[in-house]
This record gives structure tokens, C-alpha cells and sequence, in this order.
């Protein structure tokens, strides 16, 4: 009885489908591209053996083992290879091959045209929660650069391609529902990261990222968005099942990670959860930051 | 005297179960269970639980115990179709099979190396095990396994240190379906995906991965 007036309260709450600006260039909305037709970046077996084949590597490196190789720039437990599948290669999966190309580009979250440097260390210091990212001439952003420079090899120059990004799930009609969230997480997700997605570490580090808590992304990343992180599950999970959930339960699902707490958004104004919410959340996207669950306010944040 | 008679009854009911709590698991390991076939496991998995690589009978030592326990309610169903170990599993009473996982996850078990993540694979099975076949649907084996395929949790096992005949038939058993227990047909789903040369590749790569350095 308990859970179906949860459910009923929570299918009433209002989605917050804000609509995105469309001239921020970073939110765009890409169409899902089969894998047979999209980009197809080069192989490493095609990489020079000279310093800047070297320099790719370095950023192979830094991308699928980037908490290992840059702790001073990771406060949390996460590589770049956990949201960008396949070392950044799989279309569908926010591949570096699709973004390199398409930078400088204005984004709305910093309100400036961005290099693909500052983009990089936005990543870092929301995804990664990692406080002052690396300096843009770092030679942590310069290896990154070199390497999705090299993904993008043979790409056109300022063309959306077909697999970038994460492909946009439309919100479904009822919305989302965080008890059945909870159902879809229990069934399909624990098995991997953990029943309070604590993840699960062998031998000290991660082997299966945390999704929310400390050592997850923090609450400015772009992952905190529930209409981000359905589209993500959508085309990436589960793991080697891609495609084996419903729209509904992408949304689901990632509304139930997303009411989670996490570390604080670092942009935080004047410590106030509204504040920020007001300045930085309540026009991006679908995201509950500085809303009340279940009578409790979400966007505190953790240390 | 009914009454007594249960209670005396009870009573001895009670010693037993409080016997069989400590049941030793070790002992159930090497010299079988209290039933008629339950034999020992040493005779297929080795004295020290290491298995036997050329008749491809799998190391249980350090298996997580979770995983062993669900292994032999498995065997026992059917869920896991194996004509030696069905009978042997079903002799086995829950509370052997409790001590018996929690004996042989304690076993020493061989260490292995962990590579980094950031190793580039040097030829074709090896990207499979390290990078995966994502336009087959096929995720890196270490990305469930773990670095050097180490398992990761209760419900991903070891590859490393199996032996390759292991490995290659669990492989087999998943594609042709006499083997179904895992969680939401997740190996199954990607075993179906895998060419006869990569069951074979993948279960030589994790079989003879080096030992840790010993530090």
C-alpha cells in the first residue's frame, strides 16, 4: 500500500522537462546511429612509432586509467572510459571522435565559446570531481587532446556526426517513477554496482564504477541530468545488453541514481542548494538538484 | 511418556544441528559428505583445490563463497548441466555445502598479476580480453573479471588460473545453452556472440597469465 501511494506521489511530481536552449551547442541532440554506419576512428595498429604516436598512447592511458594516472585531478573513483565506452570509441557513447571535431563550440554551461582543452577540464572537474582541473597546456589535456585528435582522424571539421554524443530518449509520456527506478536498478544494475551503487573495487580500485555517492560524479556533471543519464543507459547499458531496456525504464532508472546524493556541485552560491539550484540547475534539463524527495532535499551533497 | 520422548527427541535434534553449525568444511572437501554420494572433491579438484588442468577440472581455491554455494544449488536444479556434479551437489545437505564453500574460498589461491588498464593489447585475443568486440556486443572480459581476469565480487568469477579446457567448455556450455545460471543471461548473451577461435583464445589467455611477482 505504502509503495503504490509512493508510486502515485511520485508519478504526480511534476518532471521538470525544462527544454534546453537550443544555441548551446554542447546539448545538441543527435539521432542514434546503428555501429555499422558510423565514423570509423583508426586502429591503434595504425599508430606511428614516433612522439606523436607516443603521445597518443599517453592519452589512451590517461582516458581508461585516468584515476590511477592523474589522482591530483580525480576526487572521485571514475575514468573517462566509464561514460565513453570502448576507450572513446563506441558511437553512441559520446565517442571523442564526435566531439573533437565540433570544438570550439559555445556552451551554455559556462555561457563562452570553449576550447576542446576547457572542455576537457570540465570534465574533470564536474565528471571527475577533481577541483582545479588540469591547466589547459597540462600535459594531462594536451595527451587527451593528441589522442581524440587522432580518434577523429579523417573526420569532417565542425560536422555533427551520426553517433555522437548520447543520443536523446525522449521523455516518456507518464514521466518518470522512482519506485519503479528502484525495481529496474535491483534487478538489472546491482549486479555490477553494488545494491547502494557503491560500485565494486578489486584489489583497492574500482572495477565497476560508483554511480552515486562520494566517490561518483558530483552534481554539476552532466550525468546528475536524468534526461543525460536515461539517454546514456539507453545506448550503453547494460553491458554487453545494450538496447535491452524501455525507454521508460532508462528514464526510470535514471532518475532513481540521480535522486542519490553525490558530491556537491563546486559551483555553489554562497552555500545555498537553492541558489545554485536557481543559477545553475533549474534550466538544465531534467535533474532534481535542490528538489524535495520523499520530504528530503536533494543536492547536499557528500563528502 | 510421549512427552519426554519429544523432548529428548528435541534435545538431540538440537546437538545435531548444533554439530553440523561447526561442520568442518575442509573435511567434507577431502573426504566427502555424510550421505551416500557425496564423495570428496579432492579427487577431481586436487588436494590443495587447484583443480586439474589437463582433465579440465576447474581450481576451486578462492572462489567466493557466495559463488560456490550458488554453483552447487545449480548443479542441483540443473540451472548448470553437469552429469558428474548434479548427483554429487544433490547428496550434499545445505548445511555441507555452506561449510564446504566457506572451506574452499578460504584455499590459497595463486596470484595473479594484474596488468593496468592502460595496456594496449598486443594481438587480436588479447583485445578481446582487454578492450572487447563492441560492435558484436562483446565487452572486455576484464571489464566483469576484473584487471588479469581476477573476479570481481560473488557473482563474477576468476578466469585467471582455470584451467583452458575449463574455460573453453563453460564457454561452450553457455553458447548451447547446458549452462544458464547466471544473472540476466549476461555471459550467455556474449558467449553466443563468440567465434569458436575466440572461446579458445580467451581460455588460453587467462589460463596461463603469469603469477604476481612475489614482492
Amino acid at each position: 500500500m505504502k509503495a503504490i501511494l509512493l508510486t502515485a506521489v511520485l508519478a504526480a511530481a511534476p518532471a521538470h522537462a525544462a527544454t534546453i536552449a537550443m544555441e548551446d551547442q554542447s546539448q545538441l541532440q543527435p539521432t542514434a546511429q546503428p555501429d555499422a554506419s558510423a565514423f570509423k576512428p583508426p586502429l591503434e595498429s595504425e599508430l606511428p612509432d614516433n612522439a606523436y604516436g607516443k603521445l597518443v598512447r599517453q592519452g589512451y592511458a590517461l582516458f581508461v586509467d585516468t584515476k590511477r594516472l592523474a589522482p591530483q585531478f580525480v576526487g572521485n573513483g571514475l575514468n573517462c572510459s566509464n561514460c565513453h565506452l570502448d576507450q572513446g570509441r563506441m558511437a553512441n557513447s559520446a565517442p571523442l571522435w564526435g566531439a573533437y571535431p565540433m570544438y570550439p563550440a559555445y556552451r551554455k554551461k559556462n555561457d563562452k565559446v570553449n576550447t576542446f582543452a576547457e572542455r576537457l577540464q570540465g570534465c574533470f572537474q564536474f565528471s571527475m570531481n577533481g577541483g582545479i582541473p588540469p591547466a589547459a597546456d597540462s600535459p594531462e589535456i594536451t595527451a587527451l587532446s593528441v589522442y581524440a585528435y587522432w580518434l577523429s582522424s579523417k573526420a569532417p571539421l565542425g560536422v555533427e556526426l551520426p553517433g555522437r554524443g548520447y543520443p536523446e530518449v525522449a521523455q516518456p509520456a507518464k514521466g518518470y517513477d522512482l519506485a519503479q527506478g528502484a525495481q529496474v536498478y535491483t534487478g538489472q544494475c546491482a549486479v555490477c554496482h553494488g545494491a547502494e551503487g557503491e560500485g565494486q573495487k578489486v584489489g583497492g580500485a574500482y572495477a565497476m564504477p560508483p554511480l552515486w555517492g562520494k566517490d561518483s560524479y558530483n552534481w554539476g556533471a552532466g550525468m546528475h541530468r536524468i534526461n543525460t543519464a536515461a539517454s546514456f543507459i539507453k545506448h550503453n547499458m547494460p553491458l554487453g545488453k545494450i538496447g535491452s531496456l524501455s525507454d521508460q525504464q532508462a528514464w526510470d532508472v535514471a532518475a532513481y541514481i540521480n535522486r542519490h546524493e553525490r558530491p556537491q556541485d563546486p559551483r555553489l552560491v554562497e552555500g545555498s542548494v537553492e541558489k545554485t539550484r536557481v543559477k545553475f540547475h533549474a534550466n538544465d534539463g531534467v535533474n532534481l538538484y535542490g528538489q524535495t524527495v520523499d520530504g528530503v532535499l536533494i543536492g547536499q551533497g557528500i563528502r | 511418556m510421549k512427552s519426554l520422548e519429544r523432548a529428548l527427541m528435541g534435545g538431540a535434534l538440537g546437538l545435531l544441528l548444533g554439530n553440523a553449525y561447526a561442520l568442518d568444511g575442509n573435511k567434507i572437501f577431502t573426504e566427502g559428505g555424510s550421505q551416500p554420494g557425496a564423495m570428496s572433491c579432492v579427487a577431481c579438484h586436487g588436494a590443495d583445490g587447484l583443480g586439474l588442468a589437463a582433465a579440465g577440472f576447474p581450481r576451486l581455491a578462492g572462489l567466493p563463497a557466495h559463488y560456490v554455494r550458488k554453483q552447487l544449488a545449480d548443479f542441483a536444479s540443473g540451472a548448470r548441466n553437469n552429469p558428474v556434479m548434479q548427483p554429487l551437489a544433490k547428496a550434499l545437505t545445505d548445511l555441507e555445502i555452506a561449510a564446504l564453500s566457506d572451506a574452499v574460498a578460504a584455499m590459497p589461491a595463486p596470484q595473479t598479476a594484474m596488468p593496468s588498464r592502460s595496456q594496449m593489447p598486443a594481438d587480436p585475443i588479447e583485445k578481446l580480453a582487454l578492450q572487447g568486440a563492441w560492435e558484436r556486443q562483446i565487452p572486455a572480459c576484464v571489464s566483469c573479471h576484473g584487471p588479469g581476469g581476477v573476479g570481481v565480487g560473488d557473482a563474477f568469477p576468476p578466469l585467471a588460473s582455470q584451467p583452458a579446457a575449463y574455460l573453453a567448455a563453460q564457454l561452450s556450455a553457455w553458447q548451447n545453452g547446458t549452462r544458464r545460471n547466471d544473472p540476466n543471461d549476461l555471459m550467455g548473451h556474449i558467449a553466443k556472440s563468440m567465434t569458436a577461435d575466440e572461446v579458445q583464445g580467451v581460455a588460453h589467455y587467462f589460463a596461463s597469465l603469469p603469477a604476481q611477482a612475489k614482492p
